[in-house]
């Protein structure tokens, strides 16, 4: 099968009784890039992701997956091929490591079928690949708010995504593991689309970024280009310098 | 130390001979004097071997009263836990168990009227009267609950309430139709009794908890699926609504069915898919398999126990569980602080 047009919408709205969350946005997320969703609290990044995932119904427009309508496919079609991990992941049950990437699976797995060989070197592979490979036989719940963050990751690539949608993935970690985390990240195969608040980190690891406001596009493309001293102060109503070198674009907040 | 699915090869056959030992167990006690040899005599006479022995009203003792009771006992101690596991799973909450969407309640209220009022006595008896309640309470939980956005806080909320209205009809009843005999024969039957069974009982509950021990096998991942959540669950491809629905309706058939022929037996469902998860972890496919089990050589202890501690009465084996299951259910609340989950 030839390498399809991936995730594009069509002006897809959603919002919930008569409060509009997400406004119209169009987008075509080019396979293979790293795509990070930019934007203020309450913007609507994080409901424009589950729209992206299908999670939610559209109220209008629609998301296209290789040119299919996603609310046509059954889940376990979009699950094969696009994986999406949450802020913070959160369960009561008491699960190993192991068990938590060994999710991904299920939408390749038959309802009877145990555990193929298969199964079990692609969460390895996919635990090695996000660093957690000597966390396999601890508790989900004793681990780190990092490392748990990887081990959705991890679960998240055991699915064999072509598509990663992710949501904050740094919320809640450090500087080091913030820088970590994106390292692996854009390392790997997958078109990646993440909502993330740094605009430093975007700027670093992001080939292109959308910003939002008040659930529209305002602005959309390479970051160098897109994140300016005047849309800052526009989108997130602060001051800042925007200064270039070669490393890239750095933005620095200003007092008010 | 957990045990994992490597060694599962060998606890499954461990579990299930215990099971058939207990039940073994549980036929040789009572208040005729017949020991292991007479039951073992009994079984083989039924089963087509040589000629008990016995006189026929002793054969009955052990092969009519005594291993229904063992047996049922056994088959509602694995629907129960088991209905746990799958509410526990579905509905993200650790305190979910069987009657949390109000089934007992509404099937107490169904056996009340049948039993104090005479409200179509003739045609469905206190089991029949007892399922209608059931399924009307649970309809009442899942139409709330779908009223009011569907979410699974909304599920148990509407739960908790369709329990509190159910329990105030069945006390409204009581209170204005009993006489004191016929309130305590009510009472011992709410607090869960196996006194009754029968080859019947045991042939319904039977075919229906082996359709939900199939039902819960086969969805043993979309429960995996649920441990982050709905969302979570969708994006692993399950599809939510269609698969809630499926096993709500499962596990609610499955309690109905056992409150209709034994009464609200409680504690097993909350407790033991908790003791479960601690054994071989929280994986559905072992998972389901070992909280049936060990719900079934628990129910079977604790019937053979109220048969014996207060002999020759009988304690209500709800009162046994809860005794049992109350402390067991403290030290779990207690390990969980101590891991900080709050």
């Amino acid at each position: 099968m030839s390498r399809g047009t991936g995730i594009v919408t069509d002006r897809v709205s959603w919002g919930v009784r008569d409060q509009v969350i997400v406004d119209g946005v169009s987008l075509a997320v080019a396979p293979g890039a790293t795509v990070g969703l930019l934007g203020p609290n309450g913007s609507g990044k994080s409901s424009l992701l589950r729209l992206l995932a299908g999670l939610r119904p559209t109220t209008t427009g629609c998301v296209l997956l290789d040119g299919a309508d996603i609310s046509t496919l059954t889940r376990r079609v979009v699950a094969r091929r696009l994986a999406v991990v949450d802020q913070e992941s959160v369960t009561d049950a008491d699960p190993t490591v192991r068990d938590v990437i060994a999710l991904g699976r299920l939408p390749h797995r038959a309802p009877w079928s145990p555990e193929s060989a298969r199964d079990r070197t692609v969460v390895q592979e996919a635990s090695v690949a996000m660093r957690t490979d000597h966390l396999l036989e601890r508790r989900y719940a004793s681990l780190s708010g990092g490392e748990r963050q990887r081990v959705q990751i991890a679960r998240a690539l055991a699915q064999e995504p072509s598509e990663l949608l992710l949501d904050e993935p740094t919320n809640h970690l450090d500087v080091r593991h913030q820088l970590e985390l994106l390292e692996l990240v854009v390392a790997a195969p997958t078109t990646t689309v993440m909502a993330l608040h740094d605009l430093n980190l975007a700027t670093s690891y992001c080939d292109e970024v959308v910003v939002l406001s008040g659930g529209r596009v305002v602005e959309a493309g390479p970051p160098q280009e897109v994140i300016t001293e005047e849309v800052v102060h526009r989108v997130y109503g602060v001051r800042a310098r925007v200064e270039q070198d070669e490393q890239g674009v750095h933005v620095r907040f200003l007092r008010s | 130390m957990r045990i994992r699915s490597r060694s599962a090869a060998v606890l499954a056959p461990a579990a299930v001979a215990a099971l058939v030992l207990s039940i073994a167990v549980g036929t040789t006690i009572g208040p005729s004097d017949l020991g292991t040899r007479d039951a073992l005599a009994v079984m083989l006479a039924r089963l087509g071997g040589p000629d008990s022995g016995l006189s026929a009203l002793r054969e009955g003792i052990i092969w009519d009263l005594r291993l229904p009771r063992a047996v049922l006992a056994a088959i509602c101690g694995a629907g129960l836990a088991l209905c746990g596991v799958v509410l526990q799973s579905l509905l993200r909450n650790p305190l979910a168990d069987p009657f949390v969407l109000g089934v007992s309640s509404g099937a107490s209220t169904g056996a009340v009227l049948v039993v104090l009022t005479g409200v179509g006595a003739g045609a469905v008896g206190l089991a029949g009267g007892a399922f209608i309640g059931a399924v009307v309470a649970f309809g009442l939980v899942l139409l709330l609950a779908h009223l009011t956005g569907g979410s699974t806080d909304r599920m148990i909320l509407a739960g908790v309430a369709a329990t509190q209205l159910f329990a105030a009809l069945t006390s409204f009843i009581v209170y204005t139709a009993a006489d004191a005999e016929q309130t305590r024969g009510v009472l011992f039957w709410l607090l869960g009794s196996l006194s009754t069974a029968s080859w019947t009982d045991v042939a319904v509950c039977g075919s229906v908890v082996a359709v939900g021990v199939a039902v819960c096998l086969a969805a043993a991942g979309t429960l995996d699926a649920f441990t982050f959540g709905q969302d979570a669950a969708a994006s692993l491809g399950v599809p939510v609504a269609r698969v809630r629905l499926v096993l709500l309706l499962v596990t609610a058939l499955m309690t109905a069915v056992i409150v209709s022929t034994s009464g609200a037996i409680g504690f097993v469902g909350l407790v033991l898919p908790h003791a479960a998860r601690a054994v071989v972890g929280s994986r559905h496919r072992v998972l389901v398999p070992t909280a049936a089990l060990l719900g079934a050589v628990f129910l079977v202890w604790v019937e053979i126990g109220s048969r014996v501690v207060i002999a020759p009465q009988e304690l209500p084996i709800g009162v046994g569980t809860a005794l049992v299951g109350v402390p067991a259910f403290v030290l779990l609340l207690l390990r969980r602080r101590q891991q900080g989950v709050s």
